[in-house]
């Protein structure tokens, strides 16, 4: 909703979109239950995309990039990531988790690990990597979100800024190639919300695939190469940033951003 | 200051205020008397009733409990020794009782040259509990934590050294079974198989074993027959045994209830319902009648090992469901974290999960954990001699015929010491794992 948020020049040396496919998905369907949340979605993502899902709530927004680590599970269509397909396999699924960071609206930190242990957990559990390794990955990841002074703090006394760059910091210890933003602002006031924003923009400065669930719509038009709205379960509108926010073409599009935009 | 800024909406501040010193009121033994006794004068009236009501009750039950015999043989000597020392007609405990029969109360009938016995075992299992409870302790001694459960028992039933090994031995068969399958045939083949092989060699092999081992190389202590169990000793050895396995199987329960696989679910729903749904002295009389007749004739299964079995299967059905209200308790974004970062099941339950349902459920399980060693009473009821049983028997006795407080005073003691040390365990398990605010 803000444009304030971003105060800086982003650099665009390193954004760079390769050829290679990140995640296809082919004519994708889902229900919950008998409601068709997501219709016919066929969408392909490159390495290097730095992609933003907007679209009024109950869009099916975010249950599209929970689809892409099957958080939530898709009845028809086909879901492609990193050539791994995603189906009942449950060797592909933790292949594709593993590959894939998540970084969720309301942090889900492990709030009974210290900082430190949330971002050892899954790379000595998963990947299996030496303990000393882990630690020193994830005090390298710490000190990139800004946050290396509290490693031995616990998740609940860290402001809601620190817990989501924890938490960003959390996914990168995976090293993964394709990160899923679902509404990473959304629970923060406004003043965390830079802190988070600009971590986001520095990993997307360094080539990073993301996939970013929100309204921010500052960075949507610094940061994204594609912008995409959805209403209703489908695909509305995609475009480059700067034309779809000058020039949108469908209705739906120009209601929804002058709603959010106006005023 | 104020009063020219009063009328006007804009204000600025010049000076900042110091911090000053709370009003003496407020702080030290004054200031807590006026904040939790005397806050206004409805509570000051309650502070002083509850203070006097408090008074009556000590008044009389202090000098019943000191004005007391403790060296009389009966219970007629003893209201002699009281008469004679504080009146005709004074009130006062006959402790003598506890004097001569306390080491029946804690032993029952086990023979009295073996007591050491008894209390190696008890020894035994704190020395385990410890590093089980406290992380302080130096975590080579879980190495004790891993024997205890197959010497414990040996300690108290005696016979030959074997059969330990032989019950121990299952286990190491059993995690061979499962690395050797596992690699094989895939890690549910393997559980499968780590269930089976223990089972097979329990059943079939161990007994002959554990009779050949001993007749190459004798090795035991006396055995101690089941009968001669009695006071807090069954309590003790039923209590513990039942609480340390109630916690993982109620886990296992929990899980199951929860779980997506329909045959699973239904089936540790069903257990869960069908204990929870049948009084506990119901199972108890299942155990000590009943089950004889499944058995093939003259197969003796010992009746400590039926209760147990039957006391544990009780408390892990309850413990199901508070762990299940603490797993219910955890926001799902914890189980989606844990599998967008890839953990499978297992590893986000052990993990992730578990950690924190358990931590949610302390209360609940504690309480249960009290319950079940409270209840472990009622096998007085099937004819075993626990502290109650054994209390019947002496007051049947001619010379401690119509003797009361005492005895149920003293067991309801003990109890207490136990049952509070549990409480206060709890306490400061939740005060360790609180990770908020500190």
């Amino acid at each position: 909703m803000s444009e304030l948020a971003i105060d800086r020049e982003v650099d665009r040396s390193r954004m760079s979109v390769s050829d290679e496919v990140a995640i296809q998905i082919t004519n994708m369907n889902k229900w919950y239950g008998a409601f068709h949340v997501l219709r016919d979605i066929n969408l392909t993502i490159n390495k290097g995309e730095r992609i933003v899902v907007c679209g009024p709530s109950g869009s099916g927004k975010s249950t599209l990039i929970r689809c892409i680590n099957r958080l939530e599970e898709h009845q028809s269509g086909s879901i492609v990531v990193d050539g791994i397909e995603l189906t009942n396999d449950l060797k592909h699924i933790d292949q594709v988790r593993s590959e894939v960071g998540m970084v969720f609206q309301h942090f889900n930190l492990f709030p009974h690990l210290t900082i430190l242990e949330n971002c050892t957990l899954a790379p000595i559990w998963v990947r299996k990597v030496p303990k000393k390794e882990a630690v020193e990955t994830a005090m390298y990841f710490l000190e990139k979100v800004k946050i290396p002074e509290q490693a031995n703090k616990y998740p609940g006394q860290l402001s809601g800024g620190q817990q989501q760059r924890v938490a960003i910091a959390r996914s990168l210890c995976m090293k993964p190639n394709i990160m899923l933003f679902d509404e990473p602002t959304s629970a923060l006031d406004p003043e965390m919300i830079k802190e988070v924003l600009d971590t986001m923009i520095e990993l997307a400065e360094e080539g990073m695939t993301m996939i970013c669930v929100t309204h921010e719509m500052g960075f949507a038009r610094q940061v994204a190469n594609r912008v995409i709205f959805m209403d209703q379960g489908q695909i509305v509108e995609q475009n480059e940033p700067e034309a779809f926010f000058n020039t949108p073409q469908s209705e739906r599009t120009k209601l929804f951003l002058s709603q959010i935009l106006g005023h | 200051m104020s009063g020219t800024h009063a009328h006007t909406a804009a204000y600025v501040r010049d000076t900042m205020l110091p911090e000053q010193a709370p009003p003496a009121t407020s702080v030290g033994v004054l200031g807590w008397m006026r904040a939790n006794l005397f806050s206004n004068w409805f509570n000051a009236i309650l502070t002083l009733l509850s203070v006097a009501f408090i008074y009556q009750v000590l008044a009389a039950i202090l000098p019943w409990v000191f004005q007391s015999s403790w060296t009389a043989n009966s219970l007629n000597e003893c209201r002699a020794q009281i008469d004679a020392a504080y009146g005709p007609h004074a009130e006062g405990a006959c402790w003598a009782v506890i004097r001569e029969r306390y080491l029946q109360l804690i032993f029952g009938f086990y023979p009295s040259e073996l007591y050491w016995r008894p209390i190696l075992a008890f020894a035994l299992t704190l020395a385990a509990l410890g590093p089980v409870l406290f992380t302080a302790l130096p975590r080579k001694m879980l190495w004790l934590s891993v024997a205890a459960p197959f010497l414990v028992p040996w300690l108290l039933w005696g016979g030959s050294a074997w059969v330990p090994v032989a019950v121990a031995l299952g286990f190491v068969l059993g995690y061979v079974a499962f690395r050797v399958v596992a690699s094989v045939a895939g890690a549910l083949l393997g559980a499968i198989a780590a269930g089976l092989v223990p089972v097979l060699w329990w059943l079939l092999l161990a007994s002959g074993w554990a009779g050949l081992m001993q007749s190459v190389l004798p090795l035991g202590i006396e055995a101690v027959d089941s009968r001669n169990f009695g006071g807090f000793m069954l309590s003790i050895t039923i209590g513990v045994v039942a609480i340390a396995c109630s916690l993982p199987i109620g886990v296992l329960l929990a899980l199951g209830r929860q779980s997506n696989l329909l045959i699973i679910k239904a089936i540790c729903t069903g257990f869960i319902e069908l204990i929870r749904g049948v009084p506990l002295i119901t199972l108890l009389f299942v155990a000590s009648l009943l089950l004889n007749y499944f058995m093939p004739p003259g197969t003796d299964f010992d009746i400590i090992l039926r209760v147990i079995i039957m006391v544990t299967l009780f408390a892990s059905a309850y413990m199901a469901e508070v762990i299940r209200g603490g797993l219910a308790a955890l926001p799902k974004g914890q189980y989606e974290a844990a599998d967008a970062l890839g953990l499978d099941y297992w590893k986000a339950q052990r993990l992730i999960i578990m950690p924190q349902a358990l931590k949610i459920s302390i209360p609940g399980i504690v309480s249960t954990f009290i319950g079940v060693f409270k209840d472990t009473t009622l096998v007085s009821i099937i004819g075993l001699l626990d502290p109650l049983g054994f209390s019947n028997s002496i007051r049947a006795n001619a010379e401690w015929n119509g003797i009361v407080w005492e005895l149920y005073g003293f067991i309801a003691f003990m109890f207490f010491v136990f049952c509070f040390s549990m409480s206060r365990y709890s306490m400061y398990l939740e005060r360790k794992l609180q990770t908020e605010h500190r």
